[in-house]
């Protein structure tokens, strides 16, 4: 079980990290999008291991299902070859690449703070399966965060309504 | 178990692949896509810490999240319909028509 578990991690960690930088890198968007696919359904694996259950079938439907068929539909309505064939990154890169490198040194730093002997550990799984999560993750919802929940529903029929807007084609 | 520390390390090196995405790439889409990699690390981040002290706080927070994506996704993606359809281009340095 802890074997399993860590080469479960170990997979999905490089998965994920190997289709990003495939994602950032290469020069077809089309493939570009897919490993982004990639990187998302192996972060969903991640989810899994956390027993974040009702966050995992939302990040493969969702995520997966959703938004990437939105870029995918985007990328074949605009122009791939003439992209395809410009240069890729943009002339500030050495820079931008040394920001991030401080930005990695940074949150580096701010782990290796907060690490204690026995500080950031999880706690053992519960002995039986006990399929609570996706009602705990009701409960929570549509208690606690209830005025949230209904601010993210306004926010998502203003994000539609621009859409829609900002897409439709200017005639004359 | 394995330690908390490793989710965080994926979390970080996710979002420092994301933001070197959005900050050295020319074509505007996959900046957008760098965005949602981005988003998605804070959602390991939020999911560890949700399990390390048992409870769902930090799911709800990442549902928040990923609504906040989609509405992001849907708004970005119809900017760059527009803009391409005025302007033929989706390099981002070509988008210079309010720079004076």
């Amino acid at each position: 079980m802890q074997t399993l578990n860590q080469a479960l991690f170990i997979f999905f960690a490089v998965l994920a990290v190997a289709s990003a930088v495939l994602m950032v890198t290469r020069r077809n968007i089309v493939h570009g999008a897919v490993f982004l696919i990639t990187t998302l359904l192996a972060t969903a694996g991640i989810f899994l291991l956390l027993e974040a259950e009702f966050l995992f079938i939302v990040q493969v439907i969702l995520y997966v299902g959703g938004i990437m068929v939105l870029f995918v539909f985007v990328i074949m309505l605009v122009n791939l070859d003439v992209s395809m064939r410009q240069v890729q990154f943009n002339r500030q890169w050495f820079v931008a690449a040394t920001l991030a490198l401080v930005l990695a040194a940074q949150f580096l730093y701010a782990i290796w703070a907060v690490r204690r002997p026995g500080m950031l550990r999880l706690p053992a799984p519960a002995a039986e399966l006990a399929p609570k999560n996706t009602e705990a993750v009701a409960d929570a919802l549509f208690s606690h965060y209830m005025l949230p929940f209904e601010i993210a529903s306004i926010l998502l029929l203003v994000a539609m309504i621009g859409a829609v807007v900002m897409a439709k084609r200017r005639v004359g | 178990m394995i330690p908390v520390d490793y989710y965080l390390f994926l979390s970080l090196t996710l979002f420092v692949i994301g933001v070197v995405g959005v900050l050295t790439r020319r074509n505007v889409i996959i900046m957008l896509m760098s965005i949602e990699l981005i988003l998605n690390a804070v959602n390991i981040n939020l999911m560890v810490f949700s399990r390390m002290w048992g409870s769902v706080d930090g799911q709800v927070f990442a549902i928040f999240i990923i609504t906040d994506a989609a509405a992001e996704a849907a708004v970005g993606l119809g900017i760059i319909l527009a803009f391409f359809n005025n302007r033929e281009t989706v390099l981002a340095d070509e988008m210079d028509i309010m720079k004076w």
